[in-house]
Order: structure tokens, then C-alpha cells, then sequence
């Protein structure tokens, strides 16, 4: 007998061909990434179609590859300076390249069907356009909404379609989309009463950048590929 | 006299019934609300981009503090979802013992939903009846983790410590008499267990006292049924989780659908409204609490009759006993590698959901095989409901919004993360 979620990929394959691709996990979860053009066409399937029925939208994610798999413990030269260690002393400039790297920009969709009691992960990567967008699922699923007024807000990603696309998380007339890995962590600016003027001032931050633990990425023997339980073959 | 236009009016967010600090524009036509817009973020503290600049285990603190009213909840979705990462195995006592406290937070919650919800809508004795509950919750979660909300107690792997054999007393005070001391700490002679057993023994007659005071109530009735009405369809259709889903009249609880922990070991029922109103969500909310203090009773049995380890022996992952660090120099190492730079989580991704009071709590972590998440997303089932508030209250009175927004169970730490 094979499992339910066996069952839903063995479906996927068979309804959706090379529109959609598995990705490996190590976890038991199915995921699949799939052409931002082919987004409309491929959710409504799945929530119209009785062999899928995912009627639930769980969650919206965006996600920035920007630094991923980069560690920052390999540095060039001995420091003295304790904590400078994976600080970015350089100022960030922001992005005006007229197109970003393909694979950097993802937005996540976690899928339920309640009447078959599965879960299922989409993910559509943004492509080269500056500023990134995908199609919005607003229409397929009212409860995307928000989810992707969050995106929107955090990572800058907009969404053709979406009915009302403002931020939402930050601050009224906030510069910048946060969760953007080149955004540094204790922002761009500081906010302080200034006497003189009467009135709140933003200024340009003044804290020092510091790392307490640096990120290191080890190998690992215990995880290595051939010891994983990678279910790729369905 | 002239005509009456519909003008917009702010709601918050500094309003005692915005449970928090929500800030609603509402479009309104005499006393009906046409359309309302929340505005959301002023507590946003950036949590899932804190979590990435940090080894994974440091994190588990601002868990505690995204549902500030339940905290062990949102504890237990990280550390699943670490968990799944990891490939780790989880002994079964620490299962029990976080169903165990994820019920005993279940019930901590929805009484500060009932207190706050009834404080709302006019009915105050509510919410002094309730505290006085919830204040022997927090004493467990005292006593268990040394703090009384932000326990940081679940760890992957486990749980921190195992289950204490003494509970916190009353201290002597001149506000108290030897004789109410007395009756006071009655109940903490014995170990933690006893303590919870005695107060699943109470709490029925408990919840029974709530209900006298407003399931028949007339006002409270007048409050809540046929306000704010949501179809199975809609519910789903907007991502509704939790009660709120089941309200509807959905039967779906992840705890018997897609069981985590010790929860395929329960028995227990899940109540489903008819109506899909505020009233039936009172209604399935109540019964949640008679049906979590079952599981907690369960437990409380089990947890008396099997000792074991409640932390994996993977000191890769957990840390060594402090005894063994005095005489063994690999302890030592791990416990120093350990709380200096945490460890690597092998590459993937993973999403772990929970039953959390409020619905579907999940947490979303890529990891690129670093000792800090890569990207940590947090879905919190207030998101998704208060995005359904304008829908909600639609066509309703000014008077229904704070009933509303009592009835979606809102708390900001998890809207806005």
C-alpha cells in the first residue's frame, strides 16, 4: 500500500508533467517548484480539482537566497578586534542593478487540503525582473490577502492582480523592505526627539554592527547525501 | 434636518477592547459599519529576522513572546519543525509532558479569551473569575520553568528538566492571615502532578460557574448570536484555523487529524458549532477547555506511572549533565560547543503546525546547514483572522466590532510578529 502523500505526487506528475518539479526532502513533505507563469493555472487546478482539493491556503513566504549557504567565519586576515567577525563594515548600497540573479527571490506557498488531510509546498522563484513580481493568488484563495501584503512589505515582491497592495507590517512611510538579506539588522535609521526642531528627526544609525556567534556551516558526516532518506522517486 | 453621511472614524490603538494595539479605520453610516481597515505592525519586532542572526536554540525564547498568552505553544511549533530538521527522537515522557503543558496552555489562553472577551461585551465578573484560574496555570509554569509566562522550557530534543517534586508556596505576608496561608498552600504540599491533578479535579465545577454566568445569559446572547456569521466555505476560503474553523462547523483539529507528539495516545472529542457565530465559538471554546483538562488529566496519569529521560542523550543537540562536566572531558566540549555557536542543522526545509489555541500555529524554517536558520517564517492564526475583519463585521453596529474582535481571539504578539 502506498502513502497519501506518495499517492498526491504520483498525481501531480501525472496531471501537471513538466509544469511542476520535486524537490528532495529529508523531512516527509512534498514540494514542488514550478514556473511563475504557470502559478494561476497550477493553484487553481489544485484547489478545484476533487484529485487534489487543497480548499486552504496556509501560508505565503517570502524568501531572499541572496547570502544562502555563505558562512562567515572564513575571513582572510587575523582580527584582533573580537565581535568584527561576520560584520559587513562596508555600507549597503542598495540594489539598482536592472535585474537580479534568477534564483534569489522565492515565494513559498503552503498548501492543506482538508478533505484529503495532506499538506503541499509550492515554490516560485521570481525570476530577473527588478523589482520581483509574481501573479497574485488573491482570486484563488481570499485568505492570500495579507500574506502577500506581507511579502510585499518585507521583501519588496509585488503581486499582479492583488486587489490592495500596501504595506502592512511596517512603519507609515518606511524606506526599504527589511527582510531583504542586504538590509542590515539594526535598519538604516534611528529615530530621536530633537529639542531644537520640536519634533522627531530621523537620523542615520549610529550602533556598531557586531556578530556575538558567527554563522558557520559544518560538514557534517552524520548528514551527509548518501546517509539521508531522500524521497525523490516518490 | 440635514442628511446623515457616512464619515470614517479611528479605532484604536490605544483602546482598552483593541486587545492590544490594534488600530482599525472604520468606514461608517450612521452606527454601521460599511467597511473596516486594520492597521496592523505596531508591535511588529521583526522575530523571524531576529531568529536568523541567531544559533537556533536562542531563538526559542522569542517564541514565549509572539502569543504572549500561549507561550509553550508556539515553543512547541519551533521545536517540531527543529526536530523534523534534525531527525531527532523525542522520549516519550517529554511528549507527554508537552501535551501535558500545551492543554494546560490551552487553558490558560481561552481563560484570558473568556475574561477578555466577557470584560468586552459588558459582563466584568468574568474576567476576575477567570485570573483566579489562570493564576494556578502560571504557578505550573513557575514551577516547571522558574518563570511564570516566557518559560523557554520546550527544547529540541525534549523538554528542560524534568517535572518538579515541590510547588511554589505563598509566602508569609501581613496582608494574610496564618489561616488563609494555610488554605492557600493547601494544595502545593505535594509534587507538581498533585498539584495539577487537584486542579483538574476543580476545574469542571469551574468552567460550569462561567457557563451559569453567561451560556443562558440573556445580554451575553444578545452580544453574540448571529454576529459576525462565517460559512464552512468562507472560513476556509480565508484561511481560517482553530476554533474559528470549527465554529463553523468544520471538524478539523490537528491534533487528531495530523497528530504531533503524544496526541494519537488521547482521547478526547472535538466540539464543531453550527452557526458559525460569535456565540458558537464561545460555545466550542468552553467545551475546548472541559476537553483539554480530559487530556491533562490523561497525562497527569501516565506521567505518574512512567519515569524515564525527558531530554534526546544527543549532546550534539542537548546539553550534558552538569555532573558529567566535572570528570568528562568530552562533556565538557560538547557543553562548550554547544552554548558558544549551537549547532549545524543539516540543508532543507521543513514545516512543523501545531494546535494552538488560536489555530494552526506553524513555523517554517529553511536551513542551508548553518548553526542559524537560514530563514525562519512564523504562521500565526491571528494573521489570517484578522484579515477576515473587514468581512466580519460588515453591515454590523459599531457595538459588534469589539465583539468581533474578542470573538477572533486576537493577541498582537503573533499578528505582528
Amino acid at each position: 500500500m502506498i502513502d497519501a502523500q506518495t499517492a498526491l505526487a504520483q498525481r501531480m506528475d501525472a496531471r501537471f508533467g513538466d509544469q511542476v518539479n520535486r524537490v528532495a526532502s529529508t523531512c516527509r513533505e512534498l514540494t514542488y517548484e514550478l514556473d511563475k507563469d504557470d502559478l494561476i493555472q497550477v493553484a487553481t487546478a489544485l484547489r478545484n480539482e476533487a484529485d487534489f482539493g487543497f480548499e486552504m491556503l496556509i501560508d505565503v513566504c517570502g524568501v531572499d537566497y541572496l547570502n544562502y549557504g555563505s558562512d562567515e567565519w572564513t575571513t582572510n586576515s587575523a582580527s584582533g578586534t573580537g565581535f568584527s567577525r561576520g560584520v559587513e563594515r562596508e555600507p549597503v548600497i542598495l540594489d539598482e542593478a536592472d535585474e537580479f540573479d534568477p534564483r534569489r527571490f522565492a515565494v513559498v506557498y503552503h498548501l492543506l487540503s482538508i478533505q484529503n488531510n495532506i499538506r503541499l509546498r509550492l515554490r516560485v522563484h521570481t525570476g530577473t525582473a527588478n523589482p520581483p513580481i509574481v501573479n497574485s493568488v488573491v482570486d484563488i484563495w481570499n485568505g492570500a490577502n495579507w500574506f502577500e501584503r506581507e511579502v510585499f512589505d518585507l521583501f519588496g515582491i509585488l503581486f499582479e492582480g492583488h486587489p490592495d497592495l500596501r504595506r502592512i507590517l511596517t512603519d507609515y512611510g518606511f524606506v526599504g523592505h527589511p527582510f531583504r538579506k542586504d538590509f542590515p539588522i539594526m535598519g538604516n535609521v534611528e529615530v530621536s526627539y530633537d529639542a531644537d526642531q520640536g519634533r522627531v528627526v530621523y537620523k542615520p544609525v549610529t550602533i556598531e554592527p557586531r556578530t556575538l556567534v558567527p554563522r558557520v556551516i559544518r560538514d557534517d558526516n552524520r548528514y551527509s547525501a548518501d546517509l539521508k532518506d531522500v524521497t525523490t522517486d516518490g | 434636518m440635514a442628511e446623515i453621511q457616512s464619515y470614517t472614524m479611528n479605532f484604536g490603538p490605544q483602546h482598552p477592547a483593541a486587545h492590544g494595539v490594534l488600530r482599525l479605520v472604520l468606514e461608517i453610516e450612521g452606527e454601521t459599519i460599511q467597511k473596516a481597515d486594520p492597521h496592523i505592525g505596531l508591535l511588529h519586532r521583526g522575530t523571524e529576522k531576529l531568529a536568523e542572526t541567531k544559533p537556533f536554540n536562542q531563538s526559542i525564547g522569542y517564541m514565549d513572546r509572539l502569543d504572549y498568552v500561549s507561550m509553550m505553544c508556539n515553543e512547541h511549533g519551533y521545536v517540531l519543525a527543529i526536530e523534523k530538521l534534525l531527525g531527532v527522537e523525542v522520549p516519550t515522557r517529554a511528549q507527554y509532558i508537552r501535551v501535558m503543558f500545551d492543554e494546560i496552555t490551552r487553558i490558560l489562553n481561552h481563560l484570558m479569551w473568556l475574561g477578555a472577551h466577557g470584560l468586552d461585551i459588558g459582563a466584568m465578573t468574568m474576567f476576575l473569575y477567570c485570573f483566579r484560574e489562570r493564576e494556578d496555570l502560571m504557578d505550573c509554569y513557575e514551577a516547571v520553568s522558574g518563570t511564570r509566562m516566557h518559560a523557554t522550557y520546550y527544547r529540541p530534543g525534549g523538554v528542560y528538566r524534568d517535572l518538579p517534586e515541590t510547588m511554589p508556596k505563598y509566602a508569609e505576608s501581613k496582608f494574610r492571615s496564618k489561616k488563609e496561608l494555610d488554605r492557600m498552600n493547601s494544595v502545593r504540599g505535594g509534587s507538581m502532578l498533585d498539584f495539577v491533578e487537584d486542579f483538574t479535579k476543580r476545574f469542571p465545577a469551574c468552567v460550569d460557574e462561567y457557563e451559569t454566568l453567561l451560556t443562558d445569559n440573556r445580554i451575553w446572547k444578545q452580544r453574540t448570536v448571529n454576529i459576525a456569521v462565517v460559512s464552512p466555505e468562507r472560513a476556509m476560503q480565508l484561511g481560517f484555523t482553530g476554533p474559528m474553523l470549527r465554529g463553523s462547523g468544520v471538524e478539523w483539529d490537528l491534533r487528531k487529524k495530523q497528530p504531533y507528539a503524544a496526541y494519537d495516545q488521547m482521547d478526547f472529542d472535538i466540539p464543531v458549532g453550527v452557526n458559525g457565530d460569535c456565540y458558537d465559538r464561545y460555545l466550542v471554546r468552553v467545551e475546548e477547555m472541559r476537553q483539554s483538562n480530559r487530556i491533562i488529566k490523561q497525562c497527569v496519569d501516565w506521567l505518574r506511572d512512567n519515569p524515564g529521560p525527558v531530554i534526546a542523550e544527543d549532546h550534539k543537540i542537548t546539553p550534558p549533565k552538569r555532573v558529567e562536566m566535572k570528570d568528562d572531558m568530552e562533556s565538557l566540549i560538547h557543553h562548550f560547543k554547544l552554548f558558544t555557536e549551537g549547532y549545524c542543522v543539516p540543508e532543507g526545509e521543513s514545516y512543523a503546525a501545531v494546535e494552538h489555541p488560536k489555530g494552526e500555529f506553524g513555523v517554517y524554517i529553511i536551513s542551508d546547514g548553518a548553526n542559524k536558520p537560514y530563514r525562519v517564517k512564523i504562521r500565526a492564526a491571528g494573521f489570517a483572522h484578522l484579515s477576515a475583519m473587514s468581512e466580519m463585521v460588515e453591515g454590523h453596529m459599531l457595538a459588534d466590532v469589539v465583539a468581533v474582535i474578542g470573538t477572533q481571539d486576537i493577541v498582537f504578539g503573533e499578528v505582528d510578529r
